[in-house]
């Protein structure tokens, strides 16, 4: 009997597990043993990264966005049609126009998304770089931006760990090529005692912002943003005045994982090893969705996505699993706007972050296009 | 509604770790709830005690069990 995959979300992860499974059930599709759906909220994919240069104008719109049935391999059925109820009880989801699909297995791919209004004045008083129309809005507030006060905000939970860091020390360099590092202040907070997540990069960052003047304020969780009178409060009891903002905004998972009462928060509890729905054994779950402890990031998503091709095929053709995530993950980090790093762990090996280079940089620059070939699942 | 008690098994999660797991489903849960994280990191038991008494929630516990720790937290605000 045909069988059918359908992936809930058009991005990154869905994308890669949709082509994954078609570069590998070739014979499967031709014969109509298999069919493979992709439902979506929008026809066009984003490169989310690509966000990071948008507030320094160093990278052209158009170059963030591709046609997603472009991405996609033509055999698989595309439909944007954004998904309304997920029933995993019943094998079967329900879309905005009304539609009903059903599934053998199911692939939720859905995301996260920013959430500034979860903090009072944030959305009023802040600056982020998290979606086009912020990042937008930034880089036109730092075009006639004549120095003062800056502070870098992040909040919890984030995807994409390392980009508290990487804005900070672009928004240095770029400070430093306006000429204004002598009329600003820049100020790093961040939610735990130490600079970063993982120790050491933390380790490297301290030394590296105090070398370059950056203060930092340690135990920082934002409780309220004062939007008029330009002050940001925390948790913690501190209170600091600014002149630009820029945060790093709490996130959700999608409210159809909420509304489905899939997870809190909109993250849906999964296996770390073998991506499973929690309960579920036709469920896998990718990317920001899931709840693991791990980096929201798109090389999580990545290579949990792989992960799941393999896994589905093995199932479909041999119903076996075939191996479990490892908890991989790499991020590149940019240290300023010409030198960057890397790093990379995963459940049992820890970080070990290398000296910043401008070879890393460019290698960042050029994977700027490579994703490409990543959505497509040939990299 | 009864308060709850959420695990977290942080055990090998280097990034956003133990703590950022706790801050992040604080924020997820209801005043009285208790959070119940293991971490394979010995900073955990420190640096999640250290917040907590920065911000004002109930340490309940902290202790090491068989190569983790288990930190027990209670949301009051």
């Amino acid at each position: 009997m045909a069988k059918h995959v359908l992936i809930v979300g058009g991005g990154l992860a869905g994308t890669i597990v949709a082509n994954g499974l078609c570069r590998q059930l070739g014979n499967e599709l031709r014969s109509g043993q298999l069919s493979i759906t992709v439902l979506s909220a929008t026809d066009t994919h984003m490169y989310q990264p690509g966000l990071l240069y948008v507030p320094f104008g160093r990278i052209r719109e158009a170059e963030l966005f591709r046609d997603e049935r472009k991405v996609l391999d033509r055999r698989i059925a595309f439909f944007v049609d954004p998904v309304t109820r997920i029933d995993v009880d019943a094998n079967k989801v329900t879309t905005e126009s009304g539609k009903s699909y059903g599934y053998d297995y199911l692939v939720i791919a859905t995301g996260s998304r920013i959430m500034p209004q979860e903090v009072p004045g944030l959305a009023e008083g802040a600056h982020w770089f998290y979606d086009l129309e912020g990042a937008r809005k930034m880089r036109e507030t730092l075009g006639t931006f004549a120095g003062g006060k800056v502070i870098v905000n992040s909040n919890v939970p984030h995807k994409c760990p390392v980009a508290p860091l990487e804005i900070t020390f672009m928004l240095y360099d770029f400070l430093r090529e306006r000429d204004l590092l002598k009329k600003s202040e820049i100020t790093y907070t961040y939610p735990i005692g130490r600079l970063h997540a993982l120790e050491p990069v933390a380790n490297w960052a301290k030394p590296e912002m105090e070398r370059l003047g950056i203060k930092y304020e340690t135990f920082f969780n934002t409780k309220e943003v004062d939007a008029k009178g330009k002050t940001i409060s925390s948790e913690e009891g501190v209170t600091l005045p600014y002149d630009l903002l820029v945060t790093i905004p709490p996130h959700k998972g999608a409210q159809v994982i909420m509304d489905s009462k899939l997870g809190e928060g909109g993250w849906v509890p999964t296996n770390p090893k073998t991506l499973h729905r929690e309960g579920s054994n036709n469920v896998f779950v990718v990317g920001d969705t899931t709840n693991i402890p791990i980096s929201k990031a798109g090389s999580t998503a990545h290579f949990e996505a792989d992960t799941i091709v393999d896994n589905l095929v093995s199932l479909l053709q041999e119903d076996r699993m075939a191996r479990e995530y490892d908890g991989k993950v790499y991020c590149f980090v940019e240290t300023g706007t010409k030198t960057g790093t890397y790093v990379w762990f995963n459940y049992t090996t820890p970080p070990n972050p290398g000296p910043p280079s401008q070879m890393i940089h460019w290698f960042k620059l050029a994977y700027n296009r490579l994703y490409w070939l990543s959505a497509r699942g040939l990299l | 509604m009864m308060a709850e008690r959420r695990k977290i098994d942080a055990r090998g999660a280097f990034c956003p770790g133990p703590l950022m797991e706790m801050i992040a489903t604080l924020k997820l849960s209801q005043v009285g709830d208790e959070i119940e994280v293991w971490s394979s990191d010995k900073g955990s038991s420190k640096d999640i005690p250290e917040w907590v008494a920065k911000v004002g929630h109930e340490l309940v516990s902290n202790e090491e069990r068989d190569g983790y720790w288990s930190i027990v937290v209670k949301k009051l605000k």
